[in-house]
């Protein structure tokens, strides 16, 4: 586990990580989007959801693991030894915990944007 | 502990032998002299419109928004007093349509938009202690594209030719022409030619606030402003291209017939209205994010303290950045689509709240803990956030489709999108007309003239568009132009019309004020005692900065003793114009060390002359004068390449130069450290999203017929396997060449170089006219049926870029032969090379899907 977070730690830092987790909400929330738009297209309007909503969930599992994962690395890293926030100076050490804690933040509101987007998956049983 | 290495400083003490002796005034004189010289704006009746410094563009571009916003504001006064009265006849039901449709229009893409682009043009730089932004001349070009465009569009209703269906034009009422005239075709092409506009500020801000900042002004130091600024920006290259992409198929609906819109061909309204409001709906954050930003550089100021949850706003920003993109269908809920679609589009419209109410509490946060000291600039910031959070909480009830299902197309509707946009856009614009006239002018405007256009402004906004929402519960529709008598709707109408006019009178008290200010004083500088860079700026200096500052602080003018005056005495870097050039610093994205010093352009008239005839190309085709469109657009062509060739690229006089403090710096560099590869990377980002809707066209019209392709039938035959795979092959073949042609060039064998651009140019022509030949020899009919319409779009689209590529082969082509591109000067190859590599990814997908997809797809 401390193996993991000095790896974590010793990543360098990059805007892409910022990007992430919000990245993996767009990515299931446009799976979700189209993958029921073209179920209910093809097979018309009155039909079951059925294989919709076990992809929709296996999607989301996924989605959230990511998000997941990206949280805890930032979290790794917004423990990096310094000194307390706001981290305001300009130095390494700083600027990296910073970015961590934003990508934290982020990792969490993508969290609950992906559940948000999944309970329509639990509440739904067809094309209506 | 502060255990981290501070490089700047560090880079200055070992070098502290070279600094040139700033404590001798006379140094700092001749300094001043030169650099003064070098940003001295061009003179006289005409030469001065070929500025292109940030604080003269920037300032023409905010006026020309701000007489767009009275322009549309004066057109909805009439819409009110129209509907003041039930069965009112001032103006005729046609008028009415106009008039409704063009101040949408124009609030959204003539004010709300540009003058975002503005107002960031005028303060990034200033904010970023830089000296103008790295593209001067393309905000220049940037705004006379929104200045030629928005006349155009905005001048129609005087010639009874405005648009008449709606900001939003939705097919099938608009793409027939017998039933709009041209109004739709002047909506359509003068607004296509603003996103160009719109993209190329878009390129400039995200290169100035990534790659421009001073030394030491890490990302976790940079002005919340310029994050916004960043996310906005982002924003557009993924919001405007759906459009850009709409229209396309729009005009060629309106132009050519073909039937991408119309149902009785296998066409589908509802693409349309998915591709603009994948646009319209990021568009309002587009909107309100930058408002917001300057509501988060004003409210520390009179707080007196730092913001409260720095990171906070960041994820704020970012968040709502993505999570808009999510909200699109919330315009479509009573579109018929299934439920389940719309429930993932309501269930992101209400997680959007949630980084929108976490900036609104980072503010209310940072003025509890603060010593606030009251300001007009903070009343109107304070009434601001009053007001939208009241559109936020209708946005969260219209958010729920089966409340939607009801309210749709309503005026309550109305009332919330204004509450939402006065709110979060308007009122907060006024907050920054107040705090940054001073910066931009050296005089304050009056407060007491302030505090009464507030209250004007907050009273007849709120009884203006209070009552909107009892008329749209009550059932009035929107874009009526009259209702009968008796049915509870006379007094809520009444009452928006002398709210509207009491506003309205609001807003003339600021022009009243603006007007006076020249008659006015000069005031102190810096006179809110904020603590950000923007107020190292004197109004009567045309450099920006007098050196390029080393921040150390999120508010450097509060927390590093002496900062102004070591900055004035130009005791940090770039503090001379020795060789009277304009120069800027070039820093690292994320650490922002110095990496180079950047040249930019000085006045001329090459933008001003690129974007008058490229608008000429788009007005002309309006009025379907074919040859003059050409003979505009070669003009335009003409410009561009002469502003390229003389302006970009420049091989400076000697490799590196003193930053000043001892930092040698290189004058040139290419690829990813450079400005301009960047700037090509974000104009194909912009580009490659684009492409993407029309690929998402094409899929669509699969989703919704039971068989597409259609049977096949003379005319919809698919484009065969052939056309599509050579032109696959030779455009492969073009980029390998041209990545051939880089890595000789970089060996510095300049001969071979030469040969494999002529090979790229070659196999690049070969595969654009391949692109055409295969649609060509299976006799697609564009005007049968939407299959071959959007198959020969696909095709055109790569046949447009391979073009461009090769005009770009043979520039590098050119400036290789001339001696202007080596192998130590090579950003111009570099540059084409990653254009080439977007082409390529376009091929790679579209080739092989109107090849096979047909097959695949029975």
């Amino acid at each position: 586990m401390s193996a993991l977070r000095d790896r974590a730690r010793h990543r360098p830092s990059t805007l892409w990580a910022l990007v992430l987790p919000p990245a993996v909400w767009a990515g299931h929330f446009l799976f979700c989007y189209v993958f029921a738009a073209i179920h209910c297209a093809k097979a018309g309007p009155l039909a079951p959801l059925g294989a919709v909503r076990g992809a929709i969930l296996v999607a989301t599992a996924a989605a959230l693991g990511a998000v997941l994962a990206a949280g805890g690395v930032a979290w790794a890293r917004t423990r990096i030894p310094g000194d307390p926030p706001p981290h305001d100076e300009s130095t390494d050490e700083d600027r990296a915990r910073f970015l961590a804690t934003s990508t934290l933040l982020l990792a969490a509101l993508s969290f609950v944007a992906i559940v948000f987007t999944a309970i329509p998956a639990l509440m739904f049983e067809d094309c209506r | 502990m502060r255990a981290g290495k501070r490089f700047a400083r560090d880079d200055v003490r070992a070098s502290a032998a070279a600094v040139p002796d700033q404590d001798d005034p006379d140094v700092r004189a001749v300094q001043e002299a030169r650099l003064r010289e070098a940003w001295a704006p061009p003179r006289g009746l005409f030469l001065r419109w070929t500025d292109v410094n940030n604080s003269a563009v920037g300032v023409w571009y905010t006026l020309t928004a701000l007489a767009m916003l009275l322009f549309a504001g004066c057109l909805a006064l009439v819409i009110r007093a129209q509907l003041a009265f039930p069965g009112s006849a001032l103006v005729s039901a046609s008028t009415f349509n106009q008039l409704f449709t063009l101040p949408g229009t124009v609030m959204m893409f003539l004010f709300a938009v540009p003058i975002f682009e503005a107002v960031s043009i005028l303060l990034l730089p200033q904010l970023l202690g830089a000296r103008d932004l790295p593209f001067p001349r393309l905000s220049a070009f940037g705004y006379w594209s929104f200045l030629v465009g928005g006349v155009f569009v905005a001048g129609s209703i005087f010639f009874d030719a405005a648009p008449d269906a709606g900001w939003f034009m939705y097919p099938p009422l608009t793409t027939e022409p017998s039933r709009t005239g041209i109004g739709a075709d002047i909506w359509m092409l003068g607004l296509s030619f603003i996103e160009v506009a719109a993209i190329a500020a878009a390129i400039e801000l995200i290169v100035g606030v990534l790659k421009c900042r001073p030394p030491g002004m890490r990302l976790n130091l940079m002005p919340l402003y310029a994050w916004y600024v960043l996310v906005v920006a982002v924003m557009i290259l993924f919001a405007f291209p759906p459009l850009i992409a709409g229209d396309v198929l729009f005009e060629l609906e309106r132009m050519l017939d073909w039937p991408f819109f119309d149902a009785s061909r296998g066409g589908d309204p509802l693409l349309w209205q998915h591709l603009f409001w994948i646009f319209g709906h990021p568009e309002v954050y587009i909107i309100f994010l930058p408002s917001v930003a300057l509501f988060a550089m004003i409210v520390p100021t009179f707080a007196r303290r730092h913001l409260i949850g720095y990171p906070w706003i960041v994820l704020a920003a970012v968040g709502t950045g993505f999570l808009s993109f999510g909200l699109w269908v919330h315009h479509m809920f009573t579109t018929g689509l299934p439920s389940i679609s719309l429930a993932f589009f309501s269930a992101a419209s209400e997680a959007v709240a949630i980084p929108t109410g976490v900036q609104i509490f980072a503010f209310i946060a940072t003025l509890w803990a603060g010593r606030v000291v009251r300001s007009t600039p903070l009343l109107f910031g304070a009434g601001a956030l009053a007001i939208f959070v009241v559109g936020g909480l209708t946005g969260v009830m219209v958010a729920v489709a089966p409340f939607d299902w009801q309210a749709h197309d309503t005026y309550l509707v109305v009332a919330h999108l204004h509450y939402v946009l006065v709110g979060g856009a308007v009122l907060p614009l006024f907050a920054g007309l107040y705090y940054y006239w001073p910066m931009v002018t050296g005089k304050r405007l009056s407060d007491r003239l302030g505090r009464a256009a507030f209250w004007l402004m907050l009273v007849g906004f709120n009884v203006a568009f209070f009552p909107m929402h009892i008329a749209g519960l009550s059932g009035m529709p929107r874009r009526v132009f009259t209702y009968p008598e008796g049915i509870g709707l006379d007094l809520p109408n009444l009452v928006s019309t002398a709210g509207a006019f009491v506003l309205a009178l609001g807003i003339a008290v600021v022009l009243a004020d603006l007007v006076l200010s020249p008659r006015r004083a000069r005031g102190p500088r810096n006179p809110w005692s904020a603590g950000t860079l923007e107020w190292l700026a004197r109004p009567e200096e045309h450099w920006g900065v007098r050196s390029v500052p080393l921040v150390e602080s999120r508010y450097p003018l509060w927390d590093q003793p002496g900062f102004v005056a070591r900055h004035d005495e130009g005791r940090f870097f770039l503090p001379d114009a020795e060789e009277g050039k304009r120069e800027l610093m070039i820093s690292s994205v994320l650490d922002a060390k110095p990496l180079q010093i950047g040249r930019i352009g000085g006045p001329t008239v090459k933008p001003l002359l690129a974007a008058v005839s490229l608008g000429g190309v788009f007005i002309l085709t309006t009025f379907h004068l074919w040859i003059a469109a050409a003979a505009s657009g070669a003009l335009a062509l003409g410009a561009i390449l002469w502003w390229l060739w003389t302006g970009t690229s420049v091989m400076p006089e000697k490799p590196t130069k003193h930053a000043g403090r001892g930092v040698v710096l290189p004058l040139y560099s290419s690829g990813p450290v450079s400005p301009g590869w960047w700037a090509m990377f974000i104009t194909m980002t912009a580009d490659a999203t684009a492409f993407a809707s029309l690929v998402f066209g094409y899929l669509f019209y699969w989703t919704v017929h039971p068989e597409f392709p259609p049977p096949a039938a003379p005319g919809v035959d698919g484009p065969g396997v052939l056309g599509p795979m050579a032109a696959l092959g030779l455009v492969v073949l073009g980029w390998g060449a041209t990545v051939g042609a880089r890595q000789t060039n970089a060996r510095g064998r300049a001969a071979a170089a030469r040969g494999f651009l002529g090979l790229a140019s070659a196999a690049t022509v070969a595969g654009g006219l391949a692109a055409l030949w295969g649609p060509r020899s299976s006799g697609l009919e564009p005007a049968l049926h939407v299959y071959p319409a959007v198959v020969w779009v696909l095709a055109i689209w790569m046949a447009a870029h391979a073009a461009i590529g090769v005009l770009m082969q043979l520039y590098v082509l050119a400036r290789s032969v001339t001696g202007r591109l080596t192998a130590a000067f090579d950003g111009d190859v570099r540059n084409v090379c990653l254009y080439m590599h977007f082409v390529l990814a376009a091929a790679a997908v579209t080739f092989p899907l109107i090849a096979f997809f047909p097959e695949l797809a029975s």
